[in-house]
């Protein structure tokens, strides 16, 4: 295991050298002059060319580069253009509220589908294998976004059963003490249910609504890969053997079949990380992909850089964490590198 | 000496519903194993050998069904027990080893555990106790190494060395019967006699009832008391080994014999046997299954075929034997 874990980290590392190349690359090839931008409208050319200074870009590119490379090394991902903080600082605030979301979306989406997926499989052809089919097909059809616009009508502003969709907190709650980030774990550390309910009760809708989405996949998968596993030779040696059916279904058929179910997770996971603007816009979330937007928007390429990294690290962990789960279930990839 | 049935199959008809109608896969199937006993069900591929097995242990297809039957075991109908009575008996009163060892293991479950899995289900040992009667199986089956062995994953193994894991997990709680379906094909002609030697040794020591499904006549003649030749779904002759080989009666018997390459046909002189087993969706399937490939064929044979008692313990179902 330690050996894969190794061989796993290793490959990782020129993914990572490719990373930070590309993201130099791409935000100077962006569209939009920052310094023009943001000299204002009515700037005089010297003017401009000043900020251009100020901010390195008259520089060569080879020299930028190096200059890039020495601010990653000390965590230094530069300041953003337009609030004047440190990117770092910044992403470390945002990164935990889209966290939290994305992980609750998913614990949700797992929570259903897998058990439904099984069932699905286990009895084929009943009622429990159509709502699965109805579920998946009824997930994909439906957009993240739409969801949650389709939530926060009916469910604030129709019924009022839900808090408006204003960010993490109600305005009249105050943040727990920050320890993981996530205001969930922080509030039920440190005692606090008032927040942990109030963050929860603004954590549902958008949660729900990725849940939706991300259910589809996983579930389809499950009963797919359950059935391939449940017809082949191996499941009849153990229903020859007698063993109960709990026995046949869990410990023989699911953990084999879990092993697809892990690799649509991690699409899955990575696409809700990158995918989730929509849904942050749509709740006022203040989150990455938020942030990434708006950074965007005005040409501000230090958040845009460090966004696309953070991204781009928490994918090759993604995967890294993927790999590393197929090795504990499959001993073939354990012994095989 | 009086024969004991470990087994009876009287009357044993399947069916398979598929997408291009039903197929009557075993029309009227019977037979029967002692105690102690070696009998071989012959028949070439697709001649229903497998279903009779599954209907038996109660494990076919969801499409397939039994019409017609009863399978005596133990003073019980395996047929009309729930899914849970028969679920006991599997694995510990009758077992079953399967062609392609390798697919027949769980491929993520280390061999001793899946050994263990069997012994725990049914009271042959506790948990703390099933890793060392796991190593104790092994043994039984002749593993060299065996407390390393039992560490092992199926992939890391032999197809030789899962047989024998296979025979393992069939014979750890010491069933009465077994059902052996084609547990040689695939591998080697060597590992093959390793194989057969060992499962007629272990039946033989505990007084096991063993019936080996088999498509080589030849195998089945040197290790079995009694041979069961089976075509299209039908039991056409059934006789001991030594009678079948001699005077075969069924003229697909006879066919059948003489496409086993043996010490008087070589095998330049083998002979295959014309035509292919009839499709079995047919609504007007002839009463002889296989009056179509038969050169002894008369106008009797559309009549309900016959059951003949022919000898000691020798019975042929055709209007006009050799
Ligand atoms: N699941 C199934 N669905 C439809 N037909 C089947 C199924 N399983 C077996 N059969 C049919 O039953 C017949 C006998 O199959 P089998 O018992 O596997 O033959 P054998 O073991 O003698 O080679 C074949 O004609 C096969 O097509
Ligand atoms: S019953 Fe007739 S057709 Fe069938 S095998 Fe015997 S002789 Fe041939
Ligand atoms: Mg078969």
């Amino acid at each position: 295991m330690l050996k894969l874990l190794l061989s796993r980290l290793a490959t990782a590392v020129p993914s990572i050298v490719g990373v930070v190349v590309v993201t130099f690359m791409l935000t100077r090839l962006l569209p939009g002059d920052p310094a023009a931008y943001f000299a204002g409208l009515a700037a005089s050319p010297q003017a401009i060319a000043e900020i251009r200074t100020k901010l390195g870009l008259d520089k060569s590119l080879p020299e930028q580069f190096v200059a890039y490379l020495v601010d990653l090394a000390q965590g230094n991902l530069g300041n953003s253009l337009s609030t004047g903080q440190p990117v770092v600082t910044e992403i470390a605030t945002r990164l935990p509220a889209s966290a939290e979301l994305t992980l609750l979306a998913l614990i949700l989406a797992v929570g259903i589908a897998i058990p439904l997926g099984v069932l699905a499989a286990v009895k084929q052809g009943t009622w429990i294998d159509h709502l699965c089919r109805i579920a998946t097909t009824a997930g994909v059809s439906l957009p993240v976004f739409f969801t949650g616009l389709l939530f926060a009508y009916v469910f604030y502003y129709l019924l009022q059963w839900a808090p408006a969709p204003s960010g993490r907190l109600d305005v009249f709650l105050s943040p727990p003490t920050p320890i993981t980030g996530f205001y969930l774990i922080d509030s039920a550390l440190t005692g606090n249910m008032e927040v942990f309910w109030g963050a929860l009760r603004q954590l549902a809708l958008p949660a729900i609504s990725m849940a939706i989405f991300s259910l589809a996949p996983l579930a389809r998968m499950t009963r797919g890969s359950m059935l391939s596993v449940l017809g082949s030779d191996f499941i009849r040696t153990a229903r020859a053997s007698g063993l109960a059916p709990g026995t046949v279904v869990f410990t023989y058929a699911f953990r084999n079949a879990v092993l697809p179910v892990i690799t649509v997770l991690g699409m899955v996971f990575s696409f809700l990380l990158g995918a989730n603007v929509l849904v942050e816009t749509v709740f006022a979330w203040p989150g990455i992909g938020l942030y990434a937007v708006n950074a965007l928007i005005t040409s501000d390429y230090a958040p845009v850089q460090g966004f696309v990294l953070t991204m781009a690290v928490l994918y090759i962990a993604l995967n890294l964490a993927i790999d590393l789960l197929y090795g504990l279930v499959d001993p073939r990839v354990r012994l095989d590198s | 000496m009086t024969a004991v049935p470990a087994l009876a199959v009287e009357d044993l008809s399947v069916e398979f519903r598929t997408r291009s109608g039903t197929v009557k896969v075993l029309d009227h199937v019977g037979f029967s194993v002692d105690k102690g006993e070696t009998v071989a069900l012959v028949g070439e591929s697709g001649s229903g050998k497998s279903v009779t097995a599954f209907a038996v242990m109660g494990i076919l297809d969801p499409a397939g069904r039994v019409t017609s039957g009863r399978a005596l075991f133990g003073g019980a109908d395996l047929l009309a027990l729930s899914e849970h009575d028969l679920a006991e008996q599997r694995g510990r009163e009758l077992s079953m080893i399967f062609q392609n060892p390798r697919t027949a293991l769980n491929p993520i479950r280390k061999v001793g555990q899946q050994i263990a899995d069997v012994l725990v289900r049914h009271g042959g040992a506790t948990r703390p106790d099933a890793p060392r009667a796991a190593v104790e199986m092994l043994k039984r089956v002749r593993i060299p190494d065996p407390e390393r062995r039992v560490e092992a994953y199926p992939f890391e193994l032999s197809g030789g060395m899962c047989q024998r894991i296979m025979i393992a997990i069939a014979l750890a709680c010491r069933p009465a019967l077994l059902i052996a379906d084609e547990p040689t094909t695939g591998l080697d002609v060597t590992t093959q006699a390793v194989i057969m030697d060992l499962i007629g040794e272990l039946a033989h020591e505990s007084g096991m009832a063993t019936i080996f499904i088999t498509h080589d006549l030849a195998l089945a003649a040197e290790y079995c008391d009694r041979i069961v030749v089976m075509h299209a779904g039908h039991i056409v002759e059934a006789a001991p080994a030594r009678e079948l080989f001699a005077h075969p009666r069924h003229p697909y018997s006879a066919k059948l014999l003489a496409a086993t390459p043996g010490e008087t046909v070589s095998l330049a002189e083998l002979a295959s046997i014309p035509g292919g087993l009839p499709d079995l969706r047919r609504p007007d399937l002839p009463a002889c299954r296989y009056s179509d490939r038969c050169e002894r064929r008369l106008d009797d044979c559309a009549r309900p075929l016959p059951h003949r008692v022919i000898g000691e313990r020798h019975t042929v179902s055709c209007w006009n034997p050799l």
